[in-house]
């Protein structure tokens, strides 16, 4: 009979790597937690054996919690300083981040990934760059700017504008004070509500684009907010004079599976995992689901 | 590959030989209605059957499956991919070969899906030329699945006393030779198999007002029809049409623990893009909030996005969707009305 099982299949099901366990998560370790805001924790994650995660700025990773499930997180540290390990910014909004929130240094989390298309950052060497993360939306921006950082002689002006809805909501603080610092980056903050410490500019993040002044035909731009935010920003964007293509976004979807297969993330024919979650406006532009 | 015979009487002794070695998944009628189940007795099968409430999918894609088991305590995962029985699917229709050649390619392009691939090497497909129509809500003929050149390993076609074998793989072939009594076919086989194949397609109607290849277009024409909001305010987002397809394969992955807390799986489950939180992320934001336009994405992943993705359609005319909406949509009207409203140039 087992001659029998050894079947001639179509071509495609032949040349197929049946072996692979898309998944069966790697067993990682927590190294370190810190506490960001009342909702937000950055973790720090180290692979077993001495793996490297190996991503590009803006993929993601399927992060689970044995018992509770799995979950697609954004990769929120560049691979220039990747040390062997990684981090990832993680809010407390829903079944698995809140299992996730109560674990600590030491204790294991399941790992699939890096999935996704990230930032094509080869074409933006030579460019301007123009940061604008909403909330949360920093997290997986925060690994673009840093390899662009470490690769700061590449890079022509690096801005950033970043809006929260309060001061205590503003992430990595620590970094944005050393960015606020640094003669080669401008660092524009806003919030949408002060308080009683904050001196800086109030107001939504669109209305820091009047304040700058870019060269639209040598600049990207890269937003990533929450998804009523994306028209706004679009809308200021393209009032500079950037064109389509020059602008990217990563959008926001519930990965089940992270391979293409599961259909959550879909967006009208786009599978949001294998083609995104980075994409160009001139890609989506058309799509009606995808803001 | 080769053309022969098996006489009805020899056909029961094959599956009999077959049900030794492999299990053998066959239509059986259960409370008025078709199912495929395994069976231990050639005398269950029922090959002139109309259509099966579930497709043989849920051998390859069951509706729940485990992919890994845990232990919590030590964290440290099982993989449980088992080595499958070797199946023998008898009595597959045409219509259901054809969603299986998608899934074979949705599951084995990009990432290989290892669970369905796994079942899938160890699948042998049995199908049977359809002679008739199954009733007035299967439009096979339209979708141009009422025959199949390949996708089985055997395909049998009716000649009322015999079935003519076509044997599509040489695992169909190597079956036949170990496990079957079949003779040449003989010139007269060959008159009288031409005579029920002629006489068979007028047999079933065209059902679609236009012709299949131009539904994706007309569908990229259609995202903006009113039909979808009317689809919408009918629709009870109950599911019933993507749980009945052969070609839906979107699922859920969930954990599950046992009371000690400890031990537990991770399944993966069918999901259904018209249920309410198919499209929802954490924070609560629904990317695809109302029915009409989940019911869109349904129509357009049928007749267009799949066939770009994986050059197969995702409707195969099975008309199982039809049968099990307690609303009445249907994809024939749908597509039909859809036509309609092109060519009245009724469409923004």
């Amino acid at each position: 009979m087992t001659d029998m099982m050894l079947r001639e299949h179509p071509t495609i099901i032949e040349t197929m790597n049946v072996g692979s366990q898309v998944f069966l998560p790697d067993k990682a370790r927590i190294v370190s937690v810190r506490k960001m805001t009342a909702l937000e924790k950055l973790f720090t994650i180290e692979l077993p054996q001495g793996k490297s995660l190996g991503h590009r700025p803006g993929q993601f990773v399927e992060i689970s919690c044995l018992g509770i499930g799995e979950a697609p997180i954004s990769i929120s540290s560049s691979p220039s300083r990747s040390n062997g390990v990684f981090e990832i910014c993680v809010r407390k909004v829903g079944d698995l981040t809140t299992a996730l929130h109560r674990l600590g240094p030491g204790d294991r989390i399941g790992v699939r990934g890096p999935f996704g298309r990230g930032f094509p950052i080869e074409k933006f060497r030579g460019k301007d760059m123009l940061f604008a993360p909403g909330g949360l939306g920093l997290a997986p921006l925060r690994s673009l700017i840093n390899q662009v950082l470490d690769e700061r002689a590449l890079f022509g002006r690096v801005i950033i504008l970043y809006g929260a809805r309060n001061p205590d909501e503003l992430l990595f603080k620590d970094e944005l004070q050393a960015w606020a610092e640094r003669e080669d980056l401008e660092l524009h903050l806003t919030v949408d509500r002060g308080d009683e410490n904050w001196k800086g500019h109030i107001g939504v993040i669109t209305t820091l684009f009047k304040d700058i002044s870019i060269n639209p035909r040598n600049t990207v731009a890269v937003t990533c907010g929450p998804p009523v935010m994306y028209r706004f920003v679009l809308m200021e964007m393209l009032g500079k004079g950037l064109s389509e293509g020059n602008i990217y976004l990563s959008l926001e979807r519930r990965m089940k599976c992270g391979v293409g297969k599961c259909g959550h993330c879909q967006i009208n024919h786009i599978y949001t995992c294998q083609s995104g979650p980075v994409f160009s406006y001139r890609e989506i532009k058309g799509l009606e689901e995808a803001l | 590959m080769s053309l022969t015979v098996i006489q009805k009487d020899d056909l029961n002794t094959f599956i009999r030989n077959l049900i030794q070695d492999y299990r053998v998944v066959e239509p059986v009628e259960k409370n008025g209605h078709f199912a495929f189940a395994e069976i231990t007795d050639p005398a269950e099968i029922r090959l002139a059957y109309t259509t099966t409430i579930l497709p043989p999918k849920k051998y390859l894609l069951p509706p729940r499956e485990v992919l890994f088991t845990f232990n919590r305590s030590d964290g440290g995962e099982v993989n449980s991919i088992q080595p499958e029985r070797p199946t023998v699917m008898f009595g597959v229709h045409t219509c259901d070969l054809h969603a299986i050649q998608l899934l074979d390619s949705v599951f084995a392009t990009g990432y290989p899906d290892p669970n369905y691939l796994n079942r899938r090497r160890n699948t042998l497909i049995v199908s049977v030329e359809c002679l008739s129509p199954c009733d007035e809500n299967s439009f096979c003929k339209s979708m141009g699945t009422l025959t199949a050149d390949e996708g089985f390993d055997l395909h049998l076609i009716d000649l009322g006393d015999a079935y003519t074998v076509d044997s599509g793989t040489e695992a169909g072939e190597a079956l036949l030779t170990r496990y079957a009594k079949v003779q040449p076919a003989s010139q007269g086989t060959m008159r009288r198999l031409n005579r029920v194949l002629s006489e068979k397609w007028p047999k079933f109607p065209y059902r679609l007002d236009f012709d299949v290849s131009d539904l994706p277009s007309l569908l990229s024409l259609s995202m903006k029809s009113p039909l979808w909001n009317e689809l919408g305010e009918r629709c009870l987002a109950c599911a019933a049409c993507t749980n009945v397809c052969p070609t839906c394969f979107c699922f859920d992955v969930q954990d599950e623990v046992e009371l000690d807390l400890q031990h537990g799986r991770r399944i993966r489950v069918w999901d259904s893009c018209q249920l309410d939180e198919f499209a929802t992320v954490a924070g609560g934001h629904n990317f695809r909030k109302s029915k009409a336009l989940r019911q869109r994405h349904r129509f357009m992943r049928k007749g267009k996005y799949i066939l770009e993705a994986h050059n197969h359609l995702g409707c195969v005319g099975c008309g199982r969707c039809a049968r099990a909406c307690l609303v009445d949509i249907t994809p024939v009207s749908v597509f039909n009305e859809l036509n309609r409203q092109q060519e009245a140039g009724s469409v923004p």
